[in-house]
């Protein structure tokens, strides 16, 4: 396609971030819900101009800056998910902070439009270095924006933050020099390609895992999130929370998969263990929580690890179902944030215990707290069912034991997530403060609705968002299939008492897989 | 037809639940009980066309759900004989559950709510019993699972209850544990969670192995208890049964249509429909055989000891779907949905009745506080009784007998006629619970309507009377039933037993005698009505559709492969010896004799026996121990872990050794740290990646 749409989609959050320093608080709300805008409308665009049957890459665009370095840009399916994500999450969280952000307002503006350019380059950027320099910019918004708007302990939450990230940036960057001078290109589809030599990708992978697991976050790593959560304005939250613990899945499929499969096969425990250890972990931590921002940190800790182990069963349902988790958990646990939002800017409190019985007199709040509630568990009819359910179908065919501890996570998912539900929203009305409390502006209906009906709408039909990544997780599949794990599962032919002839087909299934 | 059945109580649950504020609460109500009744006189033909043998099964396609790769898995509508028979049991109990609420809710300030409510369980439960594959059958049980949540905690005010919506909800997940990996088992095996398509190649992988959790172990065995677990948690199966009597903690309508009648019952459909590849392991039905005697014994113990009128109904729930499983255990398909069938009804009818005593009493539940009731409300004793002779099988061979008659007796047959080791085991326990069952039934009749009034006792008695006199009527619907609730633990095992802290059997002399001038109303019309069309359904359910169910010819004629339908086991079954037969009749009638002589005859005697039998009466009255059991084992461990692993894992551990260990180590060594931690760390940050930037850039163009 000639027309630079991404070019577009990136420019105009840079455009608008400009023009926000530049006016005052009132304006530069406004400028910045504009931009926000057009750049879904440009995502929408994205999504229908998208072809599921065309090109591996579309949208491409190639413009060299200096040696090596060219600004290539260019998305697949996977890509394209991601993207629309992120620009349908962005009007949501400018409005999140139409009220609550009462200081520095167009810095604030600004800073998360420039968010928004740098989290979108992530997703389109086909120069491995133009990756990482989107991949780790987009971490210093996020950084200002904790330390500057966030909460009492925001210091404390930003620099470990910061510590967290900064040695897995360093490893990553180092390995990626290696592959260019190894491969010989930055090119990213060349790099997928490219078969790195098998000892060698032993490193790499690591290298790159440092980085990743980090941002994920997998178990042990994970402890810079929920003080992040705590301490980030709730808009911050729902970014946070909703694409940019996507950037390291999104990693591990675009270049941990393709480009070190074996490693990958042999790193399948590590990280297989690491997330089985992180569904029971942080579930039974996030149910003693009794800050609800930390409660629902806890529990994205839990959710991604579905995340990881879907992507590394090496099959189709486990990818597929990996990347439903990562679309439905950026709606929902972006929409719980947004939930505590709510209450946090009529109250000022994320203490649990200082709520309850708000279904009194805040009906609509309570139907959509349910609502995400629900989908948080994965019930079926709910976004996250869909990808909760493909990725341990697919961890089942990978292997018994992970799927057996990974699926104990849809009971304890339930018990912290009912139980944080009950003890705000149901109970006695007995404090006069919370009774007091309004049900959602208009404004917050805004928020809440279009998450809403897309939640449901990816629960009652997916097919409109795995259509247009199956093809491309049909090439990572095709590309790691041959380092695939075996499965513990295998079962035999049967001996039925009256030879069947359906026994013969069905054990032919059975081992294809 | 068959979408507009499944559908329309969906709309009219989105139209009362979500306008209900806006279009008020005739109309909600009328939406969604209309919607209902349309939905039920559309579900009778359906079955009928099956009775007289002229439907086939069908598909209707709905839309595309899931695909990914291999996996297909679409919206879709199945009817055959195995869902007709459901399909008229749910729209029918949930019609007259609808108008039943109409009386027994009016009070209530969140109709609408409650009604969409009800509407959307509906729903949940029809997806469920036309599922044509295990995905859509897990949709419809998780569906059902929400709408109970809901409708357990609808009294959300009351700690009581959201503690037992959030029990059912987890205990129930428990079970979907294991209904999850089945179906992910069921996937890896056959490729294909289409229901058909799985039991035609069922038969074909008796005999694999399959690896779990490093162990090989018999492939169809494996799957079907897998799946076995989910239908163990749903119907409220030994093990997981706690959450059940918890769960009437909801209003009774709730508890007759989701927690009697139809959600506990899909554990039994779920066996039933996939009962082609249960007969392919012996010792996946021997684990169900056993589970669901144990279920029928252990149940019917407990229901003999409580107190609650609601909890009594309940064991007794318990019990029968332990019935209805070790008939499935036993290949006895027919005759466990034969008595899934004859029991919606006369157990719907049960708590419906139950719920015009306590809507007569004022909210009391305590049947230590009820007696005398029969000439008070006599319509409504007259449905009790009908549901009773139903439930404890009352008849006469070959004449005519109530609805239970027939089909707790072809259950006991079966197990006997099975003739294998757990089928006679469960033939046993089957006998003896039916004398259980028959005691406790009859001592709740005796207790509540027979004997002299015991109210004056009763807090909302008191209330009632207090009210009557000066005060308005000023107090939320259940305002007196909370405040009581709170004064016991919620999980402590006397919650049926409020009022005094020492519970005493009822009969004991110290309780208060006499009416404290308050009169019993009989309930009003819309009310009366489902006790009247489901009495008809106890006293005529079994006589009219036996042949149908588990007639050895008609049975296959009616089931037409929906089901394993054994005709031999069912020919041994109307072959067994004569005592076989007439042991059920015996012991009903040993149950009714021991329940009049302890609660008419010589009210002392259960006083005294509890003296007597201290140690076994406290057992059965705090229900086995289970939920002591599992607070000890579960609940209390995994806030403790939890709090371990946050305090000494994160806090202690991770971040101790981790960022603050760094943050340590560098503000020890150099001043670099003050920078750092006095707002200089987004500088540095900004630095640090220029520099690798400018790194990189230096690296690629060198």
């Amino acid at each position: 396609m000639s027309f630079p749409i991404l070019s577009l989609l990136l420019a105009v959050p840079v455009l608008g971030a400009i023009a926000c320093l530049f006016v005052d608080d009132a304006t530069a709300r406004r400028v910045a819900l504009i931009t926000t805008l057009v750049d879904l409308a440009l995502g929408v665009v994205l999504w229908v101009g998208y072809d599921p049957a065309g090109a591996q890459w579309q949208f491409v665009e190639n413009a060299p800056v200096f040696g090596r370095f060219a600004w290539a840009l260019g998305i697949d399916g996977i890509a394209m998910l991601l993207i629309v994500l992120t620009v349908f999450l962005m009007p949501i969280c400018i409005l999140a902070s139409w009220e609550s952000i009462t200081k520095r307002v167009p810095e604030y503006m600004a800073c998360f439009l420039v968010m928004e350019t740098l989290l979108l380059g992530v997703f389109m950027a086909q120069d491995i270095f133009l990756f990482y320099l989107f991949f780790e910019a987009g971490l210093i918004p996020m950084y200002l924006i904790i330390g500057i708007w966030g909460g009492a302990r925001r210091i404390y939450a930003s620099y470990k933050f910061f510590l967290y990230t900064l040695l897995g940036s360093i490893l990553m960057l180092i390995a990626m020099l290696w592959m260019v001078n190894e491969a010989g290109t930055t090119y990213v589809p060349e790099l997928m390609a490219h078969d790195f030599p098998v000892h060698a990708q032993t490193w790499l992978f690591l290298a790159f895992f440092a980085s990743f697991a980090v941002k994920m976050p997998m178990w042990p790593v994970h402890t810079w999130l929920p003080d992040a959560h705590v301490e980030a304005p709730t808009a911050g939250s729902v970014i946070l929370a909703g694409v940019m613990l996507k950037l390291a899945g999104y990693g591990f499929i675009r270049y941990s998969l393709p480009m070190f499969p074996e490693a990958s096969s042999q790193f399948f425990w590590l990280v297989m263990g690491l997330s089985m250890i992180a569904v029971v972990y942080t579930s039974l931590v996030a149910l003693v929580q009794t800050d609800m921002k930390k409660l629902i940190a806890y529990s994205s800790v839990a959710h991604m690890a579905f995340v990881t182990i879907g992507l590394f069963t090496f099959n189709r349902q486990g990818l597929e179902g990996a990347m439903m988790v990562m679309l439905g958990h950026g709606l929902v646990s972006g929409a719980l944030f947004l939930c505590v939002g709510v209450v946090y800017d009529r109250l000022h409190t994320r203490e649990i215990a200082r709520y309850g019985g708000l279904v009194e007199n805040m009906p609509k709040y309570a139907f959509f707290f349910l609502l995400f509630t629900m989908a948080s568990v994965g019930l079926p009819g709910t976004s996250n069912f869909v990808g909760e359910f493909l990725s341990l179908l697919g961890a089942y065919h990978a292997n018994s034991w992970v799927a057996f501890v990974a699926t104990t996570g849809v009971i304890l998912g339930a018990t912290y997530a009912l139980y944080l539900y009950a003890r705000v929203v149901y109970g006695p009305l007995d404090k006069p403060d919370v009774a007091a409390m309004l049900d959602l502006s208009p404004r917050e209906v805004a928020m809440l609705l279009p998450i809403g009906i897309i939640v449901i709408w990816m629960g009652v039909y997916p097919e409109s968002f795995i259509a247009p990544m199956r093809a491309d997780v049909g090439r990572v599949i095709a590309r790691i299939e041959r380092a695939a794990p075996p499965s513990d599962a295998r079962p035999t032919a049967g001996h039925p008492a009256p030879a069947g002839h359906a026994a013969n087909n069905v054990a032919a299934h059975g081992e294809a897989h | 037809m068959i979408q507009l059945l499944v559908f329309l109580p969906l709309l009219a649950a989105i139209v009362a639940g979500l306008g209900g504020r806006i279009i008020g609460n005739v109309p909600a109500k009328a939406v969604t009980t209309a919607s209902l009744f349309i939905s039920c006189a559309l579900a009778w033909p359906i079955f009928l066309g099956y009775l007289s043998g002229s439907s086939e099964a069908q598909v209707a396609h709905v839309l595309t759900w899931i695909v990914s790769g291999d996996l297909k898995v679409d919206w879709a509508l199945r009817v055959d004989t195995l869902t007709a028979v459901m399909l008229v049991v749910v729209t029918t109990v949930s019609a007259l559950v609808h108008l039943y609420s109409w009386g027994y809710m009016a009070e209530d300030p969140s109709q609408p709510r409650f009604f969409a409510y009800l509407s959307l369980f509906t729903f949940a439960m029809l997806m469920l019993v036309t599922s044509d594959n295990l995905v859509q059958m897990f949709f419809g049980w998780e569906g059902v699972g929400l709408a109970s949540y809901l409708l357990i905690g609808f009294w959300y005010h009351k700690p009581s209850a959201n503690a037992a919506a959030i029990k059912a909800f987890v205990v129930n997940r428990v079970g979907d544990f294991g209904f999850s990996l089945g179906i992910f088992g069921t996937f890896l095996v056959f490729g294909t969670v289409s229901i058909p398509a799985i039991l035609e190649a069922a038969p074909g992988m008796a005999g694999s192995t399959i690896g779990f959790l490093g162990y090989r172990v018999d492939t169809m065995t494996l799957l079907c208890l897998l799946l076995f677990v989910g239908a163990m948690g749903k119907s409220a199966q030994l093990g997981l049964h706690t959450w059940l009597p918890d769960a009437m903690e909801g209003p009774t309508p709730v508890s007759a249509l989701i927690h009697a009648a139809t959600m506990v019952t899909a554990g039994v459909f779920m066996v039933c429909r996939l009962s082609p590849m249960f007969e392919t392991s012996h010792a996946a039905l021997t684990v169900v055989t056993y589970v669901g005697a144990a279920t029928a014994l252990f149940a019917a113990t407990v229901g003999t000891t409580q107190t609650d009128i609601k909890r009594v109904i309940a064991y007794s729930t318990c019990s029968q779907l332990g019935y209805m499983f070790f008939a499935a255990g036993v290949g006895a398909y027919g005759a466990a949905m034969f008595h899934l069938f004859t029991h919606a009804f006369f157990k719907a009818l049960l708590f419906l009745g139950a719920g015009s005593v306590i809507h007569a009493m004022h909210h009391e539940q305590d049947m230590r506080f009820y007696g005398g009731l029969r000439k008070s409300i006599p319509w409504t004793f007259a449905a009790m009784t009908a549901g009773t002779l139903a439930i404890t099988g009352v008849g006469i061979i070959d004449v005519f007998g109530f609805a239970g008659f027939y089909s707790k007796d072809a259950i006991i047959e079966s197990a006997y006629a099975s003739a294998t080791q757990a089928g006679g085991i469960a033939f046993f326990v089957g006998i003896f619970a039916a004398l259980l069952t028959s005691f406790y039934s009859w001592r709740l009749v005796f207790l509540t309507f027979f004997g002299t009034p015991r109210w004056a006792a009763s807090e909302h008695i008191q209330h009632a009377v207090h009210d009557a006199h000066g005060h308005g009527h000023d107090h939320d619907h259940d305002h007196g039933h909370a405040q009581h609730q709170q004064d016991a633990d919620h999980v402590a095992p006397d919650e049926g037993a409020g009022h005094e802290p020492t519970a005493h059997d009822p009969g004991a002399e110290d309780v208060v005698h006499g009416t404290a001038g308050y009169h019993p109303h009989e309930s009003p019309i819309p009310m009366m009505i489902p006790l009247g069309v489901l009495s008809l359904g106890a006293i005529f359910a079994g006589f009219v559709f036996a042949g149908a169910f588990v007639g050895a010819d008609a049975g296959e004629h009616f089931w037409k492969g929906a089901i394993a339908f054994n005709e031999h086991l069912v020919h041994a079954s109307h072959e067994v010896p004569l005592w076989v037969k007439l042991s059920p009749g015996i012991v009903m009638l040993i149950g009714l004799l021991t329940a009049w002589m302890a609660y008419i005859r010589d009210p002392s005697i259960p006083g005294r026996f509890t003296a007597t039998f201290r140690g076994l009466y406290s057992f059965l009255l705090h229900k086995w121990y289970w939920d002591e059991l599992y607070d000890f084992v579960f609940v209390k461990p995994a806030f403790a872990i939890g709090r371990f692993l946050w305090k000494r894992g994160d806090q202690g551990t991770i971040d101790r050794f981790g960022p603050d260990g760094i943050s340590w180590v560098v503000s020890a060594t150099g001043a670099a740290a003050r920078r750092l931690q006095s707002g200089y760390v987004y500088t540095y940050a900004l630095v640090m990646l220029l520099g690798l930037a400018g790194l990189a850039t230096w690296a690629m163009v060198r």
